[in-house]
């Protein structure tokens, strides 16, 4: 019923990112956002955008549906950047009333936390748009399994975020019909004052939470009847397969970072 | 209070613009009040969306729904569509999933407190709900996740009758229910028609519809196909072949008699073919 699009879903197209193997794009992922607090100065964060805007292009997915993903967590943002703006201090000071000032290393300071905010969140929304979840993880099942050594049930682990993802889908679908069902009983979400808007979510929440643990418990029944052991060695259905294109990847990203760190360290 | 009629003007719905095919498309319908109306058609072919619109649970995305003296259309605010609410009671499929609260009377008292009916009228409300479904008062003191499946539906369906609705929409109330149950379940909603409420009832279940509607709507693919008393649409199996609908046994079976060369007339009820078919053999009528 609900089409819209969410943060993280997945953007079924085709495209030399979506290609990749869900590995790299998880490492290159993670790479990215550990790159983006090396960046220190003009230089460095425009050439990190600068990477990231490729990937963007390479995705195929348009501006305008990561634009709809990051939307809702633009008051997020505006919200964090104006905290940081009002209440650091340090460096000229501007303007001040009460405890809320403005100062030159406050705006710094915002404008950093406002492009990290952008590029990291632009950065995964990049992998979730490419990457259906249930290979997301299975990337990051491969890259636990050195875990296992140390008895981490990666097995258990993996399994339990691949059926969380897999019922975020039904689970919002559930909550629009209870939230019709319950408004077609004459609860109005729009009125009232703040505490009244959150007291009409417990009519929606409890028979959510209900329903979620009857179909869980109904899920691990079906599992049992079908034999499934947590414990014995597992097979994929969906083989993860390392290509050309992936080193390709791979190599691209060191070239980055080796190109980073240069201009960082002021030789290029 | 005058019983509302609905009538539904060149109503079309889209769920989002990205959709080639609407959810509806120019459908036009009348439904005079106190009718028993059974809504047919194939998985996907606009029947909830239809119904769901009736509810004000979304408005059209062009034409327009009149209920009783509320109108609504695409340009209609939260606040029109409440209103078409105050006639209109919705019971969804599987209702026993929106139960939430801690007592039966708690969540039967749900409907009419957001109504804003004075507490009084509220508490009296809630054992006569008990009532209609079947269910004995003392139940209300009872938590509703503790009943069984069959009576926890009763109680939902109690929740959407508590605020005496004059249009009761029924989404498939029989799924999943045992056969005694059914009987039971269908004997209510009769009784409640009989007391002057419309009924709206979605139904995949053909004998439902040929022995208790008096006007079938069929939909296929998002448009209204035919509006039609049901000896009408169950006359032909042509008609009923190309829109996805099973033909009711009764209807089935005397179709089979005739093609032996049995004189009757075409029957909607098991009921009313076996009336027929113990007045050929010198029976009397009714007789057991």
């Amino acid at each position: 019923m609900n089409n819209k699009i969410v943060f993280g879903s997945y953007v079924p197209i085709d495209s030399p990112l979506h290609r990749l193997d869900p590995r790299m794009k998880l490492l290159m992922c993670v790479w990215y956002v550990v790159l983006v607090f090396f960046a220190n100065s003009w230089g460095t964060s425009l050439w990190l955008l600068a990477a990231l805007l490729c990937a963007m292009l390479l995705s195929h997915v348009s501006l305008r549906q990561y634009w709809q993903g990051l939307r809702p967590l633009a008051w997020v943002i505006v919200f964090t950047v104006v905290f940081q703006v009002l209440f650091s201090s340090g460096g000229k000071l501007y303007w001040h009333w009460g405890i809320m000032s403005i100062t030159h290393d406050g705006l710094v300071n915002s404008l950093i936390i406002f492009y990290r905010f952008m590029v990291i969140i632009t950065a995964s929304t990049v992998l979730t748009a490419t990457t259906p979840t249930l290979r997301i993880a299975d990337g990051l099942d491969w890259f636990m399994r050195p875990l296992k050594f140390l008895k981490v049930p990666v097995n258990q682990i993996t399994l339990m975020l691949s059926i969380a993802l897999r019922f975020i889908p039904t689970i919002m679908d559930e909550a629009g019909k209870i939230t019709n069902a319950q408004r077609s009983r004459g609860m109005n979400f729009h009125q009232g004052n703040l505490v009244k808007r959150v007291k009409h979510l417990v009519p929606v929440l409890i028979p959510l939470f209900v329903n979620s643990f009857k179909r869980a418990e109904d899920l691990a029944t079906a599992m049992e009847a079908r034999g499934y052991d947590p414990d014995s060695p597992r097979t994929h259905f969906r083989q993860l397969h390392w290509q050309g294109s992936d080193t390709m990847t791979f190599i691209l990203m060191v070239l980055v970072t080796v190109i980073l760190f240069l201009i960082r360290g002021g030789l290029l | 209070m005058v019983m509302p009629e609905i009538v539904i003007k060149n109503v079309s719905f889209n769920y989002s613009n990205q959709n080639i095919r609407p959810a509806l498309d120019d459908v036009n319908l009348r439904i005079a009040a106190g009718s028993f109306v059974g809504i047919v058609g194939h998985t996907g072919s606009g029947k909830s969306t239809l119904v769901s619109l009736i509810d004000g649970l979304g408005k059209p995305t062009s034409g327009q729904i009149q209920v009783g003296t509320a109108t609504v259309n695409a340009q209609s605010s939260p606040e029109d569509l409440a209103q078409l609410r105050r006639h209109v009671g919705y019971v969804f499929q599987f209702p026993e999933q929106q139960l939430f609260a801690e007592t039966v009377g708690q969540d039967i008292a749900f409907g009419p407190t957001n109504l804003g009916w004075s507490s009084e009228q509220v508490q009296a409300a809630v054992p006569e709900a008990l009532k209609l479904v079947g269910l004995p008062a003392d139940f209300a003191d009872r938590s509703p996740f503790a009943l069984s499946g069959g009576q926890m539906r009763r109680v939902a369906i109690a929740g959407v009758l508590a605020m005496k609705p004059a249009i009761l929409i029924l989404d498939e109330p029989t799924a999943g229910l045992d056969a005694a149950a059914t009987d039971r379940l269908l004997t209510n909603i009769a009784q409640l028609h009989a007391a002057g409420t419309t009924i709206l009832l979605i139904t995949h279940q053909m004998d439902q519809v040929a022995r208790y509607a008096d006007q079938v709507v069929v939909m296929n693919q998002g448009h209204l196909v035919k509006s039609a008393p049901p000896s009408e649409i169950f006359a032909d199996p042509a008609f009923l072949d190309a829109n996805h609908l099973n033909v009711p046994a009764a209807v089935a079976m005397s179709h089979r008699l005739r093609d032996a060369g049995l004189k009757i007339d075409p029957a909607l009820s098991i009921d009313a073919l076996a009336d027929q078919l113990a007045a050929k053999l010198g029976g009397e009528h009714g007789e057991q």
